[in-house]
């Protein structure tokens, strides 16, 4: 396929691994930010390509995972109501709220549909004036454009039975309250290329200079993530703590402009809390006044309602790169992809779904040979 | 006046030449039987069903019997290449072949919900009559039945199908040994993306039709042509991966596979792309795996590519007794993955 099957190429991957091995002469952590690397690089086999000296650590950039409980039970509590059809992306819905999740209020009777765009959902508020229609507005600055056209829309065209329940995040805040944290390990980021697609990558130049990390803007394909890697590597061994683009066929350093403006137009930065890791301040984004009468939480009285998380799960510890899936004692046993105990093993994206679903077996025959 | 107004408006009479299926289609009278002479009978024409006998009475000749069923439930009725009578009969008739049988009949059992135009009966009953010609096997027995409008979704079929097994071979995971080639029919995930497509309605630059046909023809001709034939899957729900992974699982052998020889179709993998799933993952309804002695890798090949639904036939990979009862992939890039089995379907990812 074009444009994929030249970012999958064997001799290119393992000449770029060489040219890794080649410069490395230090120890070094490099973080990948967005989930949807985590993957291309469990499911690849990414860091087996790597030199020893080399340790990846997966970021918090999985929506899914760090979705706050107190947000998906919220999502349970409106899914449940028998006015209201709940629209979500595919993969929210196996994410554990406190009681269950949306498939089980599906299964329960709650009209919880699967859409591809939350243009989809306002279709359905269209289609459907006598009931209320939700979506579940989860993502990073990537979903964020097409969410605020979804408001933006519904606005202009008063389509007042359409609401959405906002749990956008922001990766620059993300990424600064990991390298302000005193347990940080991370050395250098593969920044998300998605995000920079809509976002550019200005907002990050201030963050390479403060914390003196470099930071290179990266694709999803394994020759993107291995020259990603190259190109944090070189800066690295060379002292240097720059903001990079490899993923120049998709992102430019000012970004999608009318995607920001729209964003702007619709939402305000506001705190915003991360499963597992708190509260981070400006860290995500709210409905603007002009459109509070689509935000679904206040709709439906639930501003005011808070949940506290259960501590067994390490997903916060997970998601800041301080410990890996398999160090912790549920994994495989008192947590799997089936009876998950934190949102890290649902997603798709997530870091313990990653390693559970293409490492598992890995750990399996390690122990095996250990006894043998 | 009251009395006959509640009477009419109770009872399920018969209105004349109505467009939908009522509940009195169901009811075992009139109706019923001029449903199932007008539509159903006449579309299967065969010497069995037309002696109207409460069972089909077969000459199974030698051999062995093979015997499956299986129920259809697909939403929506009809998608790009097939619909729900296309699946009921390859679905059961491949059943039939994965045992190495040869189809001899099926029988069709419909559930239908009040209120589902005849029409839309009469096309999946003209479309189940199509496929059981071409896979040379005749629907035999019936039934019908008609249930209350919002208790069914349009249309269920079910069929099940005994076929004749003439050879001695034992084809079954446990038959499976290592040093066999691991065949595959073709390009993989057809059918999984052409139903999403019409249920979710996703449009790409060109229309991914489903994979759906029998599979028996090439099936036998493997036979006839004295392969050695250890195991035959075909791969419907969960895809190659998930087929693969359960006969390691029973095998109790490694299955080593390699990404670069499994064909996708360039639209499938675009799409899949854009969706986030994996499409080894993806339902199939006329691919199928068989695993044969190495030797005969080639010999085999050349059979399955004499046949239109296996023309792009490939040797996937090997089988072998360890390092341990699992499926690995190489990938594109040189490097090796374990294959597991998904805790459910597939959910398009967010971004």
């Amino acid at each position: 396929m074009k444009y994929v099957d030249e970012y999958r190429d064997r001799a290119q991957a393992e000449g770029c691994a060489r040219a890794i091995a080649a410069i490395t002469t230090r120890p070094w952590s490099i973080m990948e930010v967005c989930g949807g690397q985590t993957h291309s690089i469990v499911r690849y086999g990414i860091d087996e390509l790597l030199p020893e000296k080399l340790t990846l650590l997966h970021g918090p950039g999985c929506p899914v995972c760090v979705t706050p409980l107190e947000l998906i039970d919220k999502a349970l509590r409106i899914a449940a109501r028998p006015e209201v059809i709940f629209c979500s992306f595919g993969d929210m819905l196996r994410v554990p709220g406190s009681g269950g999740d949306l498939f089980s209020v599906k299964a329960q009777g709650g009209d919880v549909r699967i859409v591809y765009s939350p243009l989809d959902a306002l279709k359905l508020a269209r289609e459907n004036p006598q009931r209320q229609v939700v979506f579940f507005a989860v993502g990073f600055e990537t979903t964020a454009p097409a969410n605020a056209m979804a408001v933006f829309q519904a606005h202009a065209q008063k389509i007042a039975n359409f609401s959405v329940l906002v749990s956008h995040v922001l990766v620059p805040p993300a990424i600064e309250a990991l390298l302000s944290a005193p347990d940080n390990r991370t050395q250098a980021f593969l920044a998300a290329g998605h995000v920079c697609t809509v976002m550019g990558f200005e907002e990050y130049l201030p963050l390479a200079k403060k914390y003196r990390v470099p930071i290179v803007v990266t694709g999803f394909e394994p020759l993107d993530i291995l020259q990603g890697i190259l190109m944090c590597v070189r800066q690295l061994e060379e002292g240097r703590a720059e903001v990079e683009n490899q993923y120049t066929r998709s992102v430019k350093r000012e970004g999608n402009r009318p995607a920001q403006e729209l964003m702007a137009k619709v939402f305000r930065v506001v705190a915003r809390k991360w499963r597992g890791v708190g509260e981070i301040p400006r860290s995500g984004f709210g409905l603007r006044d002009e459109f509070a009468a689509h935000d679904a939480e206040a709709r439906f009285g639930l501003v005011d309602y808070h949940v506290d998380e259960d501590s067994e799960c390490i997903s916060g510890q997970v998601l800041r790169g301080v410990r890996k899936p398999r160090e912790c004692p549920a994994f495989g046993g008192r947590c799997t992809p089936e009876r998950p105990l934190g949102a890290t093993m649902v997603s798709s994206e997530g870091a313990c779904a990653a390693y559970y679903q293409y490492r598992r077996h890995e750990q399996t025959s390690i122990t095996a040979g250990k006894r043998s | 006046m009251a009395d006959a107004l509640n009477f009419a408006a109770n009872c399920p009479l018969p209105l004349g030449n109505q467009d939908h299926v009522t509940l009195a289609h169901g009811g075992g009278g009139r109706m019923m039987h001029n449903l199932l002479e007008r539509i159903v009978i006449p579309a299967f024409g065969n010497q069995p069903l037309a002696s109207r006998h409460d069972g089909a009475v077969l000459d199974v000749g030698k051999g062995r019997l093979a015997f499956t069923t299986d129920s259809y439930v697909v939403h929506p009725l009809f998608f790009p290449g097939g619909d729900i009578g296309t699946l009921a009969v390859t679905g059961t008739v491949n059943d039939l072949a994965m045992c190495g049988a040869r189809p001899l009949a099926l029988s069709a059992g419909f559930i239908i919900e009040e209120g589902l135009p005849i029409a839309t009966l009469e096309r999946v009953v003209a479309s189940m009559a199509a496929t059981a010609r071409a896979a040379s096997v005749n629907i035999v027995t019936g039934d019908t039945k008609v249930v209350d409008r919002g208790k069914g979704d349009g249309l269920f079929v079910n069929t099940a199908g005994v076929g004749v097994v003439e050879h001695a071979l034992c084809i079954a995971p446990t038959s499976v040994r290592a040093g066999d080639a691991i065949l595959c029919s073709g390009d993989v995930g057809r059918h999984g993306v052409a139903v999403m497509a019409v249920r979710e309605g996703l449009q790409f630059d060109s229309t991914i039709e489903t994979d759906c046909a029998p599979l028996a023809d090439p099936v036998l001709a493997l036979i006839a042509a004295r392969i050695e034939v250890h195991c035959l899957r075909d791969l419907t729900r969960g895809g190659l991966a998930t087929s693969l992974i359960e006969i390691a699982e029973s095998s109790r052998l490694h299955l080593a596979i390699d990404e670069s020889a499994i064909a996708i179709d360039e639209t499938v993998s675009g799409a899949c792309e854009i969706l986030g799933l994996d499409p080894l993952y993806l339902a199939n309804e006329g691919r199928f795996v068989a695993f044969v002695p190495a030797a005969q890798a080639a010999e085999a090949l050349e059979v399955l590519h004499g046949h239109a639904v296996s023309a792009g036939a490939a040797c996937i990979g090997t089988v072998s007794e360890s390092p341990a009862a699992l499926v690995a992939l190489k990938s594109r890039i040189g490097t090796r993955r374990i294959l597991d089995m998904h805790s459910g379907e597939q959910l398009p990812r967010i971004c």
